[in-house]
C-alpha cells in the first residue's frame, strides 16, 4: 500500500515538472515530437531509478559514515555524470538497437536537474532503498508522460496560425501552464 | 570601454531569462514571493561570477577531453559553499529555496557561461560577464516573482498593496501560475524587441 502511495504521488499529484518544477529544460526542449519524447523518457526512466539506487548507497555507505554529508552535491553530480558516460557506453556495445535509440538523448541527461532533485530528494525523505528507487522510477515515468501529453498538443498547434511574439516557448510555457492546473485536480487523490 | 559590452550583453541582449531561456527550473520554482528572487539570484549570481573567473584564470591547466567534469567540479564547490554559508545565516531563505540551492550546480546558464565564455576569454571579462549574465537573472526572476506576489497575494517584498477585503488570485502563487506569467513576460519581451529592431 505504501508503495502505491509513493507511486501515485510522484507520478500524478507531485507531477515532478508541472509540480515541482524540476527538468524543465528537457520538457521545453525535447517536446516537439511524441516519438522523440518517448525516447528521451525510456533513457530517463532507466538513468533516474539507476541514479537512486548508487546515490542512496553512496549516502548511507560512504557519506553517512565518514561524516563528510556537506560533500553530497559534489558527489552526486560527479556520479551522476560518470552514471551516464558508463551507461552510454556499455548500451553502445551490447545493445546496439537500444543505443540507436536512446543514444542522442543520454549525454542531455546529465544536465537535467530532475535527475539530481530526485536523488536529493529521496535522501531527504529518508526513504528505504527499494521506496527510493519506486519513487525515481514513478517520478521518471510521471516525467514522461508529461513530455509525451505536451508534445501531443504541440505536434496540433503546428497547424495554426499564432501571433508571432507568442510562437514557440511563451506559447508552451502557457499550456504547460494549463497542463499544471489539470494537475491540481489529483491533489484529492492521497 | 570595451569591457563594459560584456556587462551589458547579460543584462538586455543576452538575458538569460527572457531571451536566452536558461535556467528555466528555478526560474519558475522560486518565484512566489519578490524576496525569494533576490535571494536566489544573489546565489546564482554569486557562483556564475567565482566559477567564470577560476575558469577563465585556469583554462590553460585544463585538459580539454574533460573539461565539462572540470567544469562542473569547479561549480559544484561553489555550491556547497553557498549551501553552507545560506545555511549558516540566512536559515528562513534556505528553508524556502530548498533543493533549489543545490540544483544550482546543474543551470544552465552557469555550465552555459563556462563553455561558451569563461574559458576562451581572459579573468577580467570574464567576471563582468558573470556579473552581467548574473545581475540580468536576478533583475528577471525578481520581476517576475514580484508580479506573481501582487496578484497572487497582493504584496511585493511584504509589503501590503491591495485591502484586506480585496481577494487576490491564488492561481498566481500555485505552479500553474509560474508557467502563465513566464509565458506571457516572454511574449511581451518578444514583441519589444521585434519593435525595436524594426
Amino acid at each position: 500500500m505504501e508503495y502505491v502511495n509513493i507511486i501515485i504521488l510522484a507520478l500524478l499529484v507531485n507531477n515532478v515538472v508541472l509540480a515541482q518544477f524540476l527538468g524543465i529544460c528537457p520538457f521545453l526542449g525535447v517536446s516537439g515530437k511524441v516519438s522523440t519524447s518517448l525516447g528521451m523518457g525510456a533513457a530517463v526512466v532507466f538513468v533516474m531509478a539507476l541514479a537512486n539506487l548508487v546515490t542512496y548507497l553512496i549516502q548511507n555507505y560512504m557519506l553517512v559514515p565518514l561524516k563528510v554529508e556537506f560533500m553530497q552535491t559534489i558527489t552526486f553530480i560527479l556520479v551522476i555524470a560518470f552514471l551516464v558516460q558508463v551507461v552510454e557506453i556499455i548500451l553502445k556495445k551490447s545493445a546496439p538497437s537500444l543505443y540507436q535509440a536512446l543514444g542522442i538523448y543520454l549525454p542531455l541527461i546529465t544536465t537535467n536537474c530532475a535527475v539530481l532533485g530526485i536523488a536529493i530528494l529521496a535522501i531527504q525523505k529518508e526513504y528505504s532503498l527499494v521506496e527510493s528507487v519506486v519513487y525515481s522510477s514513478a517520478t521518471a515515468v510521471g516525467f514522461t508522460f508529461a513530455l509525451i501529453l505536451m508534445a501531443g498538443i504541440r505536434e496540433q498547434l503546428e497547424l495554426l496560425d499564432m501571433p508571432k511574439g507568442m510562437k514557440g516557448f511563451p506559447l508552451t510555457l502557457i499550456i504547460a501552464g494549463l497542463l499544471s492546473m489539470a494537475f491540481m485536480g489529483f491533489a484529492g487523490l492521497v | 570601454m570595451k569591457n563594459m559590452k560584456f556587462f551589458t550583453e547579460g543584462l538586455i541582449r543576452s538575458n538569460p531569462t527572457f531571451v536566452l531561456v536558461l535556467g528555466t527550473c528555478p526560474t519558475l520554482a522560486v518565484t512566489t514571493a519578490a524576496i525569494n528572487g533576490i535571494g536566489m539570484g544573489a546565489a546564482t549570481t554569486f557562483v556564475l561570477v567565482c566559477s567564470n573567473l577560476l575558469i577563465a584564470a585556469l583554462k590553460n591547466f585544463i585538459p580539454d577531453k574533460v573539461r565539462i567534469a572540470a567544469f562542473i567540479l569547479i561549480i559544484a564547490s561553489f555550491v556547497t559553499v553557498v549551501d553552507l554559508v545560506m545555511k549558516a545565516f540566512t536559515p528562513d531563505l534556505y528553508n524556502t529555496l530548498g533543493i533549489f540551492i543545490p540544483l544550482i550546480v546543474v543551470n544552465c546558464i552557469i555550465l552555459g557561461r563556462a563553455e561558451a565564455f569563461a574559458q576562451k576569454n581572459k579573468v577580467l571579462p570574464a567576471i563582468l560577464d558573470g556579473l552581467g549574465m548574473g545581475i540580468g537573472f536576478t533583475l528577471a526572476i525578481t520581476l517576475l516573482a514580484s508580479i506573481r506576489e501582487l496578484l497572487g497575494n497582493g504584496s511585493i517584498f511584504d509589503i501590503k498593496l491591495v485591502g484586506d477585503n480585496v481577494s487576490t488570485i491564488l492561481l498566481f502563487i500555485l505552479p500553474p501560475g509560474a508557467f502563465i506569467t513566464y509565458g506571457y513576460l516572454i511574449a511581451i519581451m518578444n514583441r519589444l524587441k521585434s519593435r525595436f529592431s524594426s
